[in-house]
């Protein structure tokens, strides 16, 4: 046995502590900014936080909850996030169940299907599709950060997957007493497929949490922006408009604590849903791209 | 006709996906016509001029654009074959532990990383890496000086496929242990009764088990030849580091809709799309003829 010897041992022990260190090392960049956003602003401003608070402090985060245009932006982000899941489901799972069928029982299946890969395969690029959406009067509209991205390929492509590993008979029975399509859709498949619809549900709840870049592009001003967007025109391109201080607050506060405290608050509801995500996304993604 | 009776239900079910396809995806790939044009946007697509392939010469003869694109290569090419190798040999690794327990509590603290948005990491790295960041004090504690990761053109390119490598591995590393977990075990079984210790056994049973899933992923990664990644470079570069930094989508943004030159912003846009449209049809041809991959 190879467990035993000497050798393996040693390696074994090694290789422990190798990766070990690895999976530190994922998450330290984000320890670090907790304990920046909980330290008070003259250890902050020295940079001598290090993985733990220095001076304990929640002063930050006070501020923070008190930036109307920050929890503006947060109620943004959440309604994008709910109303883009929903409607991302809805249609994926209407998508999928005609896809899944064999081209021999819906013909027009393959042109079907090769309207949605071409669509992943070839884009218009940016400027194209900043124009079409500005005819459909999408600029500075909530909606464009809904609709635009309720479809997506890789989505109807795991839905499809996972209907196929449903048993036939199932959807064979119902069809002989009588029932539809659309009731065997409703009634037969949607309880069985509750696993890949979460699944569905997560990957997507994710995609609107941290899409940044179409708030960016096609909103104008910043207190329409989501969450992930107003972090980004505050902490990456640093525009302080809209951050006001008094004089007395600037003695307590620095800016390096009120930005940690605003990344930590923009990564708070992924690292929340974190620990369901991970139960199926494993599942997913071996669905979705490896197949017998 | 009869066949429309029978699947009327599956036509109504499409319609939704269709719609959202049509708007979003199909009438934007219509105004490629831009890229041979001089696009006004008082005049319209039917009014601005048509200037045939001048959009294109210009892409070829600018000094910034070549640039641009020999970036976004170097960037690509590396990322994809470090997105490879990391996972890969990170996987084999990871597969050696045996306590259930340890390996799963690994698993979740290294795809973690995936999940969060690169406006998040962007500003978190950002603060890291300035010259006088966590980073730096932790080389300066064994006597090296500082390095400005993000504002030196010897460093941006480095920094950015690192962090990326850092961000992405153990996502990737779920498709290799999903193939590790499906090797026969009896294969192992007989190469201990041969006496092969672990080494062996992974050079002659564990690699060539990987090879065929190794060969999907990086084939279907090659239709990424020209996409840089972004959202990375978006939240991390600045003005000092355009020369060796800047890639292909960063500088459609900034030419096209900062600085409003539409028609050729639209002419780099599709010379992006063709090539990567090209490679990603080729990519899907050889692995359907090497491990029978299909994608729908």
């Amino acid at each position: 046995m190879y467990h035993k010897t000497v050798p393996y041992r040693i390696f074994n022990v090694i290789n422990t502590v190798f990766l070990i260190a690895l999976s530190i090392l994922c998450v330290v960049p984000l320890i670090h900014v907790l304990a920046v956003s909980f330290s008070a602003k003259s250890a902050a401003d020295a940079n001598l936080v290090g993985l733990w608070p220095v001076d304990f402090s929640t002063i930050a985060y006070q501020k923070t909850m008190k930036n109307p245009l920050f929890l503006h932006s947060m109620w943004v982000s959440v309604l994008r996030t709910v109303l883009g899941t929903a409607l991302t489901l809805l249609i994926t799972f209407l998508a999928a169940y005609p896809l899944s069928k064999e081209s021999s029982v819906f013909r027009s299946r393959t042109f079907y299907s090769w309207l949605f890969v071409f669509s992943m395969v070839f884009n218009g690029g940016l400027v194209p599709f900043y124009i079409v959406i500005q005819k459909l009067g999408l600029i500075n509209n909530f909606w464009v950060l809904v609709l635009p991205s309720a479809v997506n390929t890789f989505l109807v492509i795991l839905m499809l997957n996972f209907f196929r590993s449903i048993p036939k008979e199932l959807e064979e029975a119902a069809l002989i007493d009588g029932a539809g399509h659309f009731r065997t859709l409703f009634s037969i498949y949607l309880p069985v497929s509750l696993p890949s619809i979460a699944t569905i549900a997560l990957f997507s709840m994710v995609y609107h949490w941290n899409s940044w870049f179409d708030g960016l592009l096609y909103l104008n001003n910043s207190n329409q922006f989501p969450l992930a967007t107003f972090l980004q025109t505050v902490i990456i391109q640093q525009d302080m408009s809209s951050m006001s201080m008094s004089p007395k607050e600037m003695e307590l506060l620095s800016q390096t604590t009120v930005n940690a405290a605003q990344i930590f608050i923009g990564a708070a509801p992924v690292l929340i849903v974190y620990p369901f995500l991970q139960k199926y996304f494993v599942k997913g993604m071996t669905l979705g791209s490896v197949k017998e | 006709m009869k066949s429309l009776k029978r699947t009327w239900p599956f036509h109504v079910m499409l319609l939704p996906a269709l719609i959202f396809l049509i708007v979003f995806s199909y009438v934007p790939m219509g105004g490629i016509v831009m890229a041979f044009q001089d696009y006004k946007p008082w005049l319209g697509l039917s009014g601005s001029a048509w200037v045939g392939l001048d959009n294109f010469r210009y892409l070829f003869e600018r000094q910034d654009s070549m640039q641009v694109i020999w970036n976004t290569l170097i960037i690509a090419v590396l990322k994809m074959i470090f997105n490879l190798v990391v996972p890969f040999i990170f996987a084999i690794l990871l597969n050696e532990i045996r306590k259930v327990g340890l390996q799963r509590s690994i698993q979740t603290l290294v795809y973690l990383p995936h999940f969060l948005s690169w406006v998040i990491l962007g500003g978190i790295l950002i603060d890291l890496l300035a010259v006088d960041g966590f980073a730096n004090r932790v080389l300066g504690f064994f006597g090296i000086n500082p390095i400005f990761f993000l504002g030196d053109n010897n460093w941006f390119r480095f920094t950015v496929i690192v962090s990326d490598v850092w961000k992405e591995f153990g996502y990737n590393t779920i498709i290799f242990l999903a193939a590790l977990a499906g090797i026969n075990p009896s294969l192992y079984e007989a190469a201990e009764m041969d006496g092969a210790n672990r080494w062996r056994q992974t050079l002659h049973i564990t690699m060539p088990s990987l090879i065929p899933i190794t060969i999907v992923v990086g084939t279907l990664a090659l239709g990424n030849v020209l996409n840089a990644g972004f959202d990375q470079i978006f939240n991390l570069y600045n003005p000092l580091v355009y020369q060796k930094g800047d890639i292909i989508d960063t500088f459609v943004y900034r030419t096209a809709i900062l600085n409003g030159e539409m028609g050729f912003g639209t002419a780099i846009g599709l010379f992006k799309s063709a090539i990567s449209m090209i490679l990603i049809l080729i990519s899907y041809r050889l692995a359907y003829k090497w491990a029978g991959y299909r994608i729908f």
